[in-house]
């Protein structure tokens, strides 16, 4: 039995955390759709294998923005959803920018994938700014990409999810596409590519959640974390047997 | 009209029972000769068409508002086979009505899925509709939530009497302002269903989700906090308690306590839904009280609905879970205590393909006991979830049939229960058909 993994440092008794690692929710009230919160609970559990102190915060619209933060996750939304956050998003626009400027880990999936970017062009007729941390323009179609997607990236090796949106993505010169696509459409039905990467910023449309069954994203968040705060990263051995298994299991379903 | 299409539909019926065929096919074939034959019939029943729609509880809601009303003497129509879109509710008339086409019935009580209740209404305008919640489920479908709401909302835009709705659900409460904003000729009269103050916790929706954990919710909720009960309206049916057998509706005024086969909080909530569908039909006409809560008392489940079937002398339960919500109350309605707990998660088309819905269950009811066996297509998605939650679990098979076998060995003497998706739950039912009676799906 291998699910009640603890701490997976071989320590004794007394033993010392290597320090807090506080990962910030964006929006959870408002962007939470397709199980966006297994992304924070992936990484506040794996923060513990590791062997650090995990801290889990969240920002809501109004609230205030605390000041040390280590790790941003941001998730999708419904259109209303994506409506009620714009105003508040826009004005932490400015701090955001400076985070991911400066190097902080962040992943944004879906619906604020979208608004990091610079804006989305809605399939009615407004458009919706973003906050440009991303060299990425969206446009809402008729059409909604829906199903498993395989991509393969140099940086984190095959990345599996599943992709529901009607937004098409472009990406500019300021991203590295996240993968490129083998199953899936990604971005958008055209370019064969798959989210974006700025500094350290991973974006993605991927649902599944993202980061249980791709746990280098999450460990690639938490050791940049350590290092920007602590100046290294001692990982701890965390039991990934059901992660490649579940890998391998949802490799082989249909689109 | 074209009077062969009835014997022709019927014979296509039979034919295609023989052969073991699909159960819409004969719709099909009706629909195209005879365009206008689900109409008409329909439109001959005195009491005229009730849709029940919404994303959870339609099967085992819709059984027990037919139970409630053959209480009071009356024939109720139903799409009993799961036939749940247009083409299988022609599918099902064919096999009731008789070669002239008439139907025996006062009453249809239908069972549709929401999209399909859509183009339902839009041919059949149902004189009533009771419309239950609008969760989260197969997104990979409907796209979101939002839309899902307004699904509904052409429903009741098109009920020509009464809409019953779910006080609690604020997506399907907000309807009764949309009907009245409507520029219709007439509106629908609305009546609710709700649950007492004390109850309200167990039902948490979509939009609270996420705040059992965080810092607790401040005001762009869009549900009432627990213990603010300002803005809601009456209702015509609450339910007040729900005791380990038995659970009280309130009604007319007066509370009434009756004994429960149903199993789940949520499906004694539904029973709260059926019954003031029940009196919406029954209007001012009279009502026999004791006939009807004693039917309430004795609906039994629907299939996989908290169905109980008896393997080596033990109870086994299926809970068919098919949504966050759904699996949520499902784990809090049928405590870990005491049973031996398999889980089967299948992601086909009917399941849903996304398994992100998995995350957003919380499986720590499930730490103390743990889980024997994990099974189904996605089963070591399943595993990845509870080792996430720190939930201890035993064997991981993906094959149902292997998966059950070492589950019912391995925990003889044990009361058992499986949480199980559409079409796992299928695939069991097949398997324990051959070691216990399963009930037979028509």
């Amino acid at each position: 039995m291998t699910s009640e993994t603890q701490p997976a440092t071989p320590q004794s008794e007394g033993q010392s955390s290597k320090g807090t690692i506080r990962v910030l929710q964006l929006y959870p009230r408002e962007m939470n759709i397709y199980g966006d919160w297994g992304n924070a609970l992936v990484l506040k559990q794996r923060i513990k294998w590791h062997g650090y102190t995990p801290e889990l915060l969240e920002y809501n619209v109004g609230d205030d923005f605390p000041d040390d933060v280590d790790i941003i996750v941001g998730g999708g939304g419904q259109d209303s959803g994506q409506l009620v956050i714009q105003d508040d998003l826009q004005a932490r626009a400015d701090q955001l920018r400076e985070l991911a400027d400066n190097g902080a880990p962040m992943l944004v999936i879906c619906g604020l994938y979208q608004l990091f970017g610079k804006f989305f062009k809605t399939s009615t007729g407004p458009t919706i700014p973003g906050i440009g941390i991303l060299d990425v323009e969206t446009q809402g179609t008729d059409e909604r990409l829906i199903g498993n997607v395989i991509m393969k990236s140099a940086e984190f090796g095959d990345i599996m999810g599943y992709e529901n949106h009607s937004g098409q993505t472009t990406l500019g010169p300021g991203v590295q596409p996240l993968g490129t696509v083998t199953k899936g459409a990604g971005n958008n039905s055209k370019d064969g590519h798959e989210g974006a990467r700025y500094n350290n910023v991973v974006a993605s449309y991927l649902h599944g959640s993202l980061l249980p069954k791709n746990p280098a994203i999450a460990d690639f968040l938490i050791r940049t974390a350590a290092e920007r705060k602590f100046g290294t990263f001692v990982p701890g051995s965390p039991d990934d047997d059901y992660a490649r298994l579940a890998r391998e299991h949802a490799a082989r379903r249909p689109r | 009209m074209l009077s062969f299409s009835v014997p022709l539909g019927k014979l296509v019926r039979t034919l295609s029972r023989l052969r073991g065929g699909g159960s819409a096919f004969p719709g099909l074939v009706v629909e195209k000769i005879d365009p206008r034959f689900m109409q008409r019939t329909l439109a001959s029943l005195p009491h005229g068409v009730a849709v029940v729609s919404g994303t959870n509880g339609k099967t085992t809601t819709t059984k027990m508002v037919v139970e409630l009303l053959e209480s009071q003497g009356l024939k109720v129509f139903t799409n009993r086979s799961g036939s749940n879109f247009t083409r299988g509710v022609a599918a099902s008339l064919l096999g009731e009505v008789d070669w002239r086409g008439r139907l025996d019935a006062d009453i249809a009580i239908l069972e549709l899925d929401e999209a399909h209740a859509v183009h339902f209404v839009n041919k059949v305008p149902p004189r009533y509709s009771l419309l239950l919640n609008v969760l989260r489920d197969q997104l990979d479908r409907f796209g979101e939530i939002d839309k899902t709401a307004r699904l509904l909302e052409h429903i009741a835009s098109k009920t020509t009497d009464t809409v019953v709705l779910n006080r609690e659900d604020p997506r399907v409460a907000r309807i009764a302002k949309t009907i009245n904003t409507l520029d219709a000729v007439h509106h629908p009269e609305v009546r609710y269903f709700g649950l007492d103050e004390s109850l309200r916790s167990t039902f948490p929706n979509d939009d609270e989700m996420r705040t059992g954990s965080g810092p607790s919710p401040s005001g762009t909720s869009v549900a009432a906090a627990p213990g603010e009960t300002v803005d809601l309206p009456d209702a015509d049916v609450v339910l007040r308690r729900v005791g380990a057998q038995d659970a009280d509706f309130e009604f007319d005024g007066k509370t009434v306590t009756t004994t429960m086969k149903l199993r789940g909080v949520y499906n004694i909530f539904n029973a709260a839904a059926a019954l003031s569908l029940t009196r919406a039909v029954l209007g001012t006409g009279p009502i026999d009280t004791p006939k009807l809560v004693k039917a309430l008392g004795d609906v039994a489940p629907a299939f996989g609905r908290g169905e109980s079937l008896t393997v080596d002398g033990q109870p086994l339960e299926l809970v068919l879970v098919k949504n966050p919500s759904g699996f949520r109350l499902g784990l809090k309605s049928f405590p870990a205590g005491g049973y031996a707990t398999m889980i089967a998660i299948n992601d086909n088309y009917a399941d849903g393909r996304d398994m992100s819905w998995l995350w957003d269950v919380e499986f720590e009811s499930l730490r103390e006991g743990g889980v024997d066996v994990l099974t189904g297509v996605r089963a070591y998605d399943m595993a990845l979830r509870l080792q996430y939650d720190d939930v201890p679990f035993g064997t991981v098979e993906p094959d149902i049939t292997a998966a059950l076998r070492t589950f019912i060995d391995g925990s003889r003497g044990k009361p058992k229960r499986i949480f199980c998706t559409y079409t796992s739950m299928l695939a069991i039912r097949r398997e324990l058909a051959k070691i216990t009676i399963v009930e037979v799906v028509s």
